[in-house]
């Protein structure tokens, strides 16, 4: 089955962070996605001049047919600056999708899991998150999740709400630059070490999803296996420098 | 009184224009060595499925099995010793960047296949990878000096992230086509899917044709 061209509509812009945004998409038609899926957008110019990129999905599939794509804003990038100074709601681009199979967790199962974030590598754990609390799944779930300043943290509120919830939901931050007074949080990278420690408090996961910059996935991939989870039980998705 | 039902007019056509939209072009020659829908890039992406694996170079092998009269095993120093040479070629991801003049070190194909005596069944091939990756290729898109499996890089040996200590090359396809961590290749008469082929992506990923996806 082809993934066709489907017309979305924005009809909602909120800011997250001062570098980042989340366009809420209308997009009639949309076969659900699976958490941690993302979309391939199409802009087309007056010219006919058109460029693509690929975001992922920030919420849960039962939103649809509203979809929300929060992007970060890369300096000197072609889409995302675009996406965040141009676009009002009302504007229209396109979309296809969803894309992606094996970095997804369907909530069907019940096994604890272990999501490791560091800065927009956050947005398809969230929308791990948000399913998870959405269809009340009793799977544990840790987000370890490293933003380099408190006003860096991408859904800083909603996290807070969730995990204050006690639904199951723990969420540890890492502050690497700049913390606020009296932090008493952890204020480096993620390391083995701090993977060692937040496994220690969770018991065994099932499954980690790992999603960041390359240098962060490298560690925290390979720290895990090194910490007795098999290869298989850690999916990986990597933000390169570029993807402007 | 409540607010009407809000609606939002939605047209179907080829091709929508974003209001606002200019893009960033290239100079016109760009257009001939970037495929549509890419993006030029100059740093070198790192995308995988899973942990990077390591395998030591004393355990390392290539092999060529299943259609062939007799499969063939290669330790790394006698990989290495095998004919090799530089390439320098452009590459595609499907996830967008295009990155032109990457310098690669390696055995062509053609090489290896020299090796081994094919089946007159044999049409395609699955290459299989340290962490369990495979991907699927017609055998007519790795010959004629067309794909190399490559172990080094810009002049250093091939980095474990970018699929050291040796992953397959075929610059004229999308780059995950390229198997990073390439332990060998599997010979068969029947086209079997991949890692990535079996998650909807394009069964051949020629980037020119923007074959990305299954049904593209």
């Amino acid at each position: 089955m082809a993934l066709n061209w489907q017309v979305a509509t924005v009809t909602a812009l909120r800011d997250e962070t001062p570098r980042v945004k989340t366009l809420t998409m209308f997009v009639p038609g949309w076969n659900a996605h699976r958490p941690g899926q993302h979309v391939d957008i199409r802009l087309t110019a007056e010219d006919g001049y058109q460029a693509q990129r690929s975001y992922s999905i920030a919420s849960a599939p039962t939103d649809q047919p509203l979809v929300d794509l929060t992007v970060e804003r890369v300096e000197g990038g072609e889409v995302s600056p675009f996406l965040h100074d141009e676009v009002i709601v009302g504007d229209r681009f396109e979309v296809r999708g969803p894309i992606g199979g094996y970095f997804v967790w369907d909530g069907a199962a019940a096994d604890p899991l272990l999501l490791v974030a560091g800065g927009s590598g956050v947005v398809p754990l969230m929308a791990i998150v948000r399913h998870r609390a959405q269809v009340g799944s009793g799977a544990p779930c840790t987000l370890l999740y490293s933003s380099r300043t408190p006003v860096d943290i991408i859904y800083a509120e909603e996290l807070d709400r969730l995990a204050a919830r006690g639904g199951g939901l723990r969420v540890i931050h890492t502050l690497t630059r700049e913390q606020p007074l009296g932090w008493t949080g952890y204020r480096r990278r993620i390391d083995m070490s701090m993977l060692g420690e937040v496994l220690a408090q969770t018991g065994t996961m099932a499954m980690a999803f790992v999603c960041g910059p390359t240098p962060l996935v490298e560690v925290a991939a390979t720290s895990l296996v090194g910490l007795g989870l098999a290869p298989s039980q850690v999916r990986t998705e990597r933000f390169g420098p570029t993807g402007a | 009184m409540s607010a009407p039902p809000r609606t939002f007019r939605v047209q179907m056509s080829d091709r929508l224009v974003t209001r606002g939209f200019v893009g960033r072009r290239g100079p016109a020659e760009r257009g001939q060595r970037v495929p549509p829908g890419q993006y030029l890039t100059s740093d070198f992406p790192v995308l995988s499925a899973g942990p990077t694996p390591r395998t030591a170079l004393d355990q390392w092998t290539f092999g060529i099995e299943g259609l062939v009269n007799q499969p063939v095993s290669w330790s790394w120093a006698e990989f290495t010793a095998l004919l090799s040479r530089d390439y320098v070629v452009d590459i595609s991801c499907v996830t967008k960047w295009t990155k032109l003049d990457t310098r690669w070190h390696g055995v062509s194909v053609d090489t290896l296949l020299e090796h081994v005596e094919l089946d007159r069944k044999a049409a395609f091939l699955v290459a299989y990878c340290d962490g369990g990756y495979t991907t699927n290729l017609p055998i007519a898109d790795v010959v004629n000096d067309q794909a190399f499996v490559a172990y080094g890089y810009d002049g250093a040996p091939l980095a474990p992230e970018h699929g050291g200590p040796a992953r397959l090359v075929v610059p004229h396809l999308y780059f995950w086509k390229s198997a990073k961590w390439i332990r060998g290749v599997r010979v068969l008469a029947r086209d079997q899917p991949g890692f990535w082929e079996g998650f909807g992506y394009h069964n051949r990923g020629d980037p020119w044709l923007e074959e990305r996806y299954s049904g593209d």
